[in-house]
């Protein structure tokens, strides 16, 4: 947790990142409010904002009286949702570097195809 | 619900000081609030105005619904540790335990036992061959058992060393999640528990300078720097907290950022970046070049 955003929406972006990569699984049961706060040491206030925006978002659902669960579905549509903005959060920022570089789009092109980072 | 605390034109003068001056604001139930500011700010003062233990020039302050002067139905739900908490030199540890059940309605032995032994300390330790330290230890432990409805702490940590003083957020937090009750922490370490606040109340000369939820705080606030021309334009017309220059370059901390703000600015070739809680309110309160700018030529000079 770092001070660029609200500590809420970084909670909510890593359970996020779990999802996608698949280490927390659609139908399982997410950590508690509780536990959340404890684990980043952060106010459970916070803890349960991060947790709610999910839950308006239908990432996550409540099941009364027993916790959060990650739901249905959940995997596919955040990956479509970051899919949306890939080119702004990664794209723009790569081409304003290029060009400051003055790297062309075809030796960036060719540096992507090459790079073999897994 | 009525709020735990409600202070109305709470003010506080000696002779022609107002330690206290014409604070009006409200702490919700169940909430950790970060009472923050300098040395002499008012802090203390306002907390001993908020337990009963001044009385107000002006003004006037309640603590759930009812005021504190002399009013023992709504002090027993009270916990103030004070910057300097005395106990008697010669209590043991366990004195001060077995007495903190006659002041404290919700105190837990149990728990009480269980932090004295985090903070390494045995109930039969005289107070007087404590540490600094260790006496600050005491006061943190009786701060947590108590579960007061309104804890307060006021600096609880001189002498304290890092690990013990990441025992006592961990603590309390925890404690908090399971006993929901209202905490005022009182501190300079902004950085250290700025994660555990949920609300910021900033004192600066007696008055009430900032009185927000931290969450708000933190995504609001940014720097925003670039070359001198593109900052200017893009600050003119904003409320600036704070402005650096160096050589062409400036970097200015601007109070209300949203996001297309931060767009619009990103967009103008400006970098973006974050302003933590402590920069924030040491912008705000610094008292000094907060309007000027110092260049590096005027610094060095």
């Amino acid at each position: 947790m770092d001070d660029s955003r609200p500590i809420f929406r970084q909670l909510a972006e890593q359970i996020e990142n779990q999802i996608i990569e698949g280490s927390l699984a659609e139908s399982e049961q997410v950590p508690s409010i509780n536990e959340f706060a404890a684990f980043h040491r952060i106010n459970p206030a916070t803890a349960l904002k991060g947790i709610t925006l999910l839950v308006d978002t239908e990432v996550l659902y409540k099941r009364r009286g027993i916790g959060m669960f990650v739901a249905e579905g959940a995997r596919g549509r955040l990956i479509d949702a970051r899919r949306q903005t890939f080119h702004d959060d990664f794209i723009r920022p790569l081409h304003a570097e290029a060009r400051a570089l003055g790297i062309t789009p075809e030796e960036l092109a060719d540096m992507i195809r090459k790079d073999t980072t897994p | 619900m009525t709020p735990a605390v409600e202070a109305h034109g709470l003010t506080k003068r000696y002779g022609p000081l107002a330690a206290v001056d014409d604070a009006t604001f409200t702490i919700a139930e169940n909430t950790i609030t970060g009472l923050l500011g300098r040395n002499g700010a008012g802090k203390t003062t306002l907390m001993r105005l908020i337990t009963g233990q001044e009385f107000a020039t002006r003004g006037s302050v309640r603590l759930f619904g009812a005021p504190p002067v002399e009013n023992a139905a709504v002090l027993q739900h009270t916990c103030f540790i004070s910057e300097s908490q005395r106990y008697p030199d010669e209590f043991r540890i366990k004195h001060v335990l077995e007495g903190a059940p006659h002041f404290f309605a919700n105190w837990n032995t149990e728990f009480a036992n269980e932090l004295v032994e985090e903070f390494r300390l045995t109930r039969k330790q005289r107070i007087k061959k404590l540490s600094r330290g260790q006496r600050s230890a005491i006061g943190v432990i009786v701060g947590l058992a108590s579960r007061a409805p309104l804890t307060i702490f006021d600096e609880p940590y001189l002498g304290l060393d890092a690990v013990a003083r990441q025992a006592f957020y961990d603590r309390l937090l925890a404690d908090y999640s399971e006993h929901p009750r209202t905490v005022i922490l009182s501190t300079h370490l902004i950085d250290e528990v700025s994660q555990l606040l949920e609300h910021a109340l900033v004192i600066d000369a007696g008055r009430i300078v900032i009185d927000a939820p931290v969450e708000e705080l933190r995504s609001s606030a940014a720097t925003v720097s670039g070359t001198a021309e593109a900052v200017e334009r893009f600050i003119a017309g904003r409320e600036v907290a704070h402005r650096e220059k160096l050589g062409g370059l400036i970097s200015a901390t601007v109070a209300a950022m949203s996001e297309a703000d931060r767009a619009d600015a990103r967009t103008a070739g400006l970098e973006v970046g974050p302003v933590s809680l402590q920069q924030l309110i040491v912008r705000r309160t610094g008292g000094f070049s907060t309007t000027s700018t110092t260049t590096l030529e005027e610094a060095t000079a």
